[in-house]
């Protein structure tokens, strides 16, 4: 019996030494190992022998057994990896350099800026609010202290329409409207609106002349709002706006609604200040317009001037888009062109 | 406008000042300056000197050889003016200085060389006078160096006239002076000025004012006798620098009154007036104005007359015929205030802006029309002292504003700039600004002073301005509010525009356009696209894009239509305003509308159809959690664009709030035959009235379902909707849902028919369902089919 085992021993590994694939291994597990396979074979021959000799054949028989299955089992790495390597070696070679050519949808420039805006406004509890494109007289220029005859009236030309009704020439107009539907607010709760808008001016379109384009208008309206919190809130804005420190400057600046009525310059970009072409040498950029509100136009909304006060600053959306991503032609916008708006893949 | 700092200096002491810094704080607390110049520093080593010898120029004609005494020394040079003789005392130019861009070096002219250069009035930069050398009349000893007389170093500042335009009393010198002044803590000299009441016992003028509304003040004075001609050098100068052109003295002087008080003044010949009269005139007629432009003047505008014959317009532009000229001895000098709108009015009608209307736009205080003449005569008389004044000074002032008078206290002005300024500052710099003051303790009562009344300060809120850009917002300490906490409710409306955007270009790949809010009739005449006629706009500069749009539907296919030959696929959206008509009160009916269009050569026009469908449906789904309902409507077909036959109306719990169709054929060949469109407009705002339904979590069973495929032979015509509403009416607890699998259609093979796939799901909640059980079911459900003539195929 000895003798067999070794023999069996010879023979397994003569075989398994010419095993090329997985499915000849199996061939062989089971003409060793399986239910008749040699080792199976010997095992169950062990019942003939006595118990002396069963012992020592037992071991021998089982240690084969171990030893085989430990050399299949290797074996079958051997395998495994040869055919890992073979499949890398014949794969074929993408070229990840191919671009991809889904063309995925985009929003307007205005919308992506404009929300990001909101959101910045939202953090500081500001609601955002919206108002009609088609305004009143009243409410694009009385109610925001422009009165009949106010050469303000001539330099924004107004589109008008038949029924005496105008598109809003600026986001102020929708004021008087906001100040109405919230009212006079609680002691210690500013009312603090933003609202963004399209606005329209009756003039001819060039590179940098638009008939449609968007502000954004935000009002801080409470029982103690100042100028210095008016400076305060415009820095800590601006800074998120630009994502920068930015500093921030007022001039003196005459719009009807406001009083006193500023120009607000921020310190520039591009040279930080020192002075440069961009900012004509002064180290400042002119931004917005922005001041408190006149006591007139609070009056009107319904709000006394009296016990509150409150700023108002106002944006030009546009053209904040336009030098946030370098667009020259303001016709851009209106257009429809695909070409240029499937740029702004946020 | 520009300003120098010289003139200033006349009126406020700025010895020891930085000029820079004080222009910075001019801008900080005043009006913009955009520009600083530094004048005359381009002039170096020009002296006094005399030609003392003139000779021919032996290879030129026009030029001369020239001696000239500095001196020091005697030069000579070559020189081509005109006007040179001996005896001429010329700024002259030594070796070695500068005039302008030239050095003066030593170097040949046509052959000869010289050594310096004498000057013209325009190359010193005095004037445009470029005729011929400057002719020195004052007596100063040779080789003096010219700016020891002639001021021509400056400081010249330029302000933006915008910011400007609701200060009246920054529209001369004198004004800027007042807030240098202030800003200086320095302060103001008084004007001076010549006490026209000496002049009293002599006849006023023939003046009548027949219009008392368009004007407020007419002063006027006139003298005889005026000998010089030409404005003293150093004015001149200061003219050229602020940007006006010398004339002659009387000219000059009128510009120069306006430059420094801002008071616009006329100078007539006095031989041609005789009776004044302000009137306006019942028809329409012909004048001609200074500028040699002859204008149709119309029934609104104010016109100066001497008895019938009008000969100025009201501070516009004096007439041409009875204009001054440099012979003119004898004058009636004009100082008048007339009102700014009627003014304005009457400029733009007749296209002349000049220096003298866009001052008084801005509102002019009458009270200054006296003082200009008394410091006219003044400057006058000094000049030339021969002068006689014919006149009293007459003087119709008919309108006068009202005095304003601010009461207010610090508390006021502490809680408008949150910072602390004290009262004594708040009275320094009122009073600088030249407020009367009446203070007690914190308590403030000021009189506006006339030059600010105008128009521009009348309330607590104007004082805390003046207070506080003196003061200085750099100067602020700025901090946050004390604001409590509360809850801000974020308008969901406008939170689900966002969103529906985003779904449209993130899920859908499209991309948001923005379009006009008028229709672009040149654009949709090439396509064919009828508009429906709506509210027009009465004055647009481009004429024919005259109507504001009812739909958002045609601006898309203009964009359509102008992407087709880049773009073989396309999907564009917009959410826009619209005016649906009109609403009971006459105003316009402003809708939101969300506009959608999906165009592709490459895809079928059914499946251009089927992805916006569901493009609509999904985006319904997002905002609202509700699946829409499709049907049919006839009333869409009164738009030309429309498919007849393959469009629908979109229904959220019954309400209907918008459609969606294939472009009609005819539109499509108008673009391209091969473009298959569909396009969808949905009212945001009926959208937004329907409720969302919140979403409910739905348990599933933990046993397995069983699926049947049913297909169902039903008549060719018969929508799915209808099939669905039959397979409804059999109630079984068990069938968990069903849906569309295939249609099949062949006219062959099913005459008249199709054959549609439903796949059924079996499923309960607390066992394992047995296949006889099944079986069971789908019988029932097939009887019930039976009875509406639906058999299974």
């Amino acid at each position: 019996m000895l003798e067999n085992l070794d023999k069996i021993k010879q023979q397994f590994h003569d075989e398994l030494n010419a095993v090329e694939s997985k499915g000849e291994l199996e061939k062989i597990r089971v003409s060793f190992l399986g239910k008749k396979g040699l080792v199976t074979q010997e095992l169950k021959n062990l019942r003939d022998l006595t118990p002396e000799e069963k012992k020592t054949a037992g071991m021998k028989v089982n240690s084969l057994k171990q030893e085989i299955e430990k050399a299949i089992v290797e074996h079958q790495k051997i395998l495994e990896e040869r055919e890992y390597l073979e499949e890398i070696k014949s794969a074929k070679v993408y070229d990840f350099t191919i671009p991809s050519s889904r063309e995925v949808g985009t929003l307007h420039p205005i919308t992506i800026i404009q929300k990001q805006i909101e959101d910045i406004f939202k953090t500081m509890g500001f609601i955002i609010e919206d108002g009609l494109e088609i305004q009143t007289e009243y409410n694009n220029f009385e109610a925001v202290n422009i009165p009949k005859n106010h050469p303000a009236r001539d330099m924004q030309d107004t589109y008008y329409l038949e029924n005496g009704q105008l598109l809003k020439t600026h986001t102020s107009a929708a004021q008087n409207t906001i100040m109405r539907k919230y009212g006079e607010p609680k002691k210690g709760e500013p009312l603090k609106v933003l609202f963004p808008g399209r606005c329209f001016r009756n003039e001819n379109l060039d590179a940098s002349h638009e008939n449609t384009f968007f502000q954004l208008e935000g009002m801080m309206i409470g029982d103690d709002i100042s100028i210095s919190n008016l400076i305060y809130f415009m820095k800590v804005l601006l800074s998120e706006v630009f994502e920068r420190d930015v500093k921030v400057r007022l001039r003196p600046g005459f719009f009807p609604f406001v009083e006193p009525g500023f120009e607000l310059d921020i310190n520039c970009a591009i040279c930080g200040g020192d002075g440069c072409a961009t900012c004509k040498q002064t180290g400042w950029l002119e931004l917005l317009p922005c001041g408190m509100i006149h006591p007139n136009v609070l009056s009107m909304g319904g709000i006394d001037p009296d016990k509150y006060t409150g700023f108002a600053f106002g944006l030009g959306l546009t053209r904040l888009v336009m030098m946030k991503y370098n667009i020259k032609d303001i016709r851009m916008f209106n257009s429809g062109n695909l070409k240029q708006l499937r740029q702004f893949t946020r | 406008m520009l300003i120098s700092m010289n003139w200033i200096s006349e009126f406020t002491d700025l010895s020891g000042v930085d000029l820079k810094d004080l222009i910075n704080r001019f801008t900080l607390s005043t009006a913009e300056v955009e520009d600083i110049y530094e004048m005359g520093k381009d002039i170096k080593d020009v002296v006094v000197g005399k030609i003392i010898e003139v000779n021919d120029h032996p290879n030129s004609k026009k030029l001369h050889l020239v001696k000239v005494d500095i001196a020091s020394e005697v030069v000579e040079v070559v020189c081509g003016a005109p006007n040179v003789y001996v005896g001429a005392v010329v700024p002259f130019a030594k070796l070695g200085g500068r005039v302008g861009d030239l050095e003066i070096k030593e170097i040949p002219v046509a052959g000869v060389v010289s050594r310096g250069m004498c000057c013209s009035e325009k190359e010193l930069g005095i004037s445009d006078d470029n005729s011929g050398l400057m002719i020195i009349e004052e007596d100063y000893p040779l080789g003096t160096d010219i700016k020891e007389f002639m001021d021509l170093e400056d400081i010249v500042f330029e302000v933006d006239n915008k910011s400007l335009t609701n200060r009246p009393d920054l529209w001369g010198h004198y004004g800027i002076a007042r807030e240098i002044a202030a800003l200086n803590k320095r302060p103001l000299k008084p004007l001076e000025l010549l006490d026209s009441s000496v002049y009293k016992d002599l006849g006023s003028i023939d003046l009548k004012l027949e219009d008392k509304e368009r004007v407020y003040r007419f002063s006027c004075i006139s003298m005889d006798n005026i000998s010089k001609k030409k404005s003293p050098t150093n004015m001149r100068i200061r003219l050229t620098y602020c940007g006006m052109r010398p004339i002659n003295l009387l000219a000059d002087l009128t510009n120069y009154l306006m430059m420094e008080i801002g008071q616009p003044m006329h100078a007539y010949d006095n031989n041609k007036v005789k009776e004044i009269r302000v009137k306006t005139f019942s028809e329409p007629f012909e004048f001609l104005p200074l500028d040699g432009v002859k204008r149709k003047v119309d029934t609104d505008t104010l016109m100066i007359c001497n008895a019938k014959e009008p000969i100025g317009i009201a501070g516009v532009m004096g007439g041409e015929l009875s204009s001054i000229s440099d012979d003119t001895s004898s004058v009636l000098l004009e100082s008048a205030n007339f009102d700014g709108t009627s003014v304005r009015k009457s400029a733009t009608k007749l296209g002349l802006r000049t220096d003298a209307s866009s001052r008084y736009e801005k509102v002019l205080d009458p009270e200054m029309t006296v003082t200009a003449i008394e410091r006219f005569m003044k400057l006058l008389l000094d000049i030339d002292p021969g002068v006689k004044v014919t006149s009293s000074l007459t003087d119709s002032y008919v309108q006068h504003y009202d005095k304003i008078v601010v009461d207010f206290d610090k508390a006021y002005v502490d809680k408008y700039t949150g910072i602390d300024i004290s009262a004594d500052m708040m009275e320094e710099t009122l009073s600088a600004l030249g407020f009367d003051i009446d203070r007690n303790g914190d308590d403030f009562r000021v009189v506006v002073p006339s030059w600010r009344a105008t128009k521009d300060v009348t309330m607590k809120a104007d004082i805390v301005e003046e207070i506080t850009r003196i003061y200085g917002y750099d100067n602020f300490d700025i901090y946050s509010t004390n604001s409590l906490l509360s809850p801000i409710r974020h308008s969901l409306k406008r939170d689900n525009e966002y969103r529906i955007k985003r779904f449209l270009s993130d899920k859908y790949d499209m991309n948001e356009v923005h379009s006009y809010i008028w229709y672009e009739t040149k654009l949709l005449k090439e396509i064919g696209v009828h508009t429906e006629p709506n509210i027009r706009i009465i004055n647009s500069v481009t004429a024919e894009n005259d109507t504001i749009r009812s739909t958002i539907i045609p601006s898309l296919l203009g964009f359509v239509h102008k992407n087709v030959d880049s773009s073989p696929e396309m999907g564009m959206y917009e959410i826009g305003r619209v005016a649906d008509g009109l609403n009971k009160d006459g105003l316009c009916n402003e809708k939101k509308r969300l506009g959608l269009v999906l165009a592709s050569k490459i895809l079928s026009e059914e499946e251009v159809f089927f992805r916006l469908k569901e493009a609509i449906s999904q985006v319904i789904m997002e905002i609202k959690n509700i699946s829409p309902e499709f049907v049919e409507n006839d009333t869409i077909n009164k738009h030309n664009y429309v498919h007849p036959v393959n469009s629908a109306g979109i229904c959220v719990n019954g309400k209907e709030i918008g459609y969606f169709s294939v472009l009609n054929p005819r539109i499509r060949n108008n673009m391209d035959k091969k473009l298959h469109v569909a396009f969808a407009e949905i009212d945001i705002d009926d959208l937004e009235t329907i409720d969302m339904v919140p979403l409910q979590y739905k348990e599933v069973s933990r046993y397995p379902g069983v699926t049947v495929d049913l297909s169902l032979l039903v008549e060719k015509s018969m929508r799915y909707e209808e099939l669905a509403g039959y397979i409804d009416l059999y109630p079984c607890q068990y069938l968990n849902k069903y849906y569309l699998v295939d249609i099949f259609e062949d006219e062959n093979l099913l005459p008249g028919k199709k054959s549609v796939t439903v796949r059924f799901e079996f499923v309960s909640m607390d066992r394992t369902l047995e296949g006889d059980e099944i079986q069971t079911m789908v019988d029932e459900l097939l009887a019930v089919l039976n009875t509406k003539n639906i058999e299974l195929r």
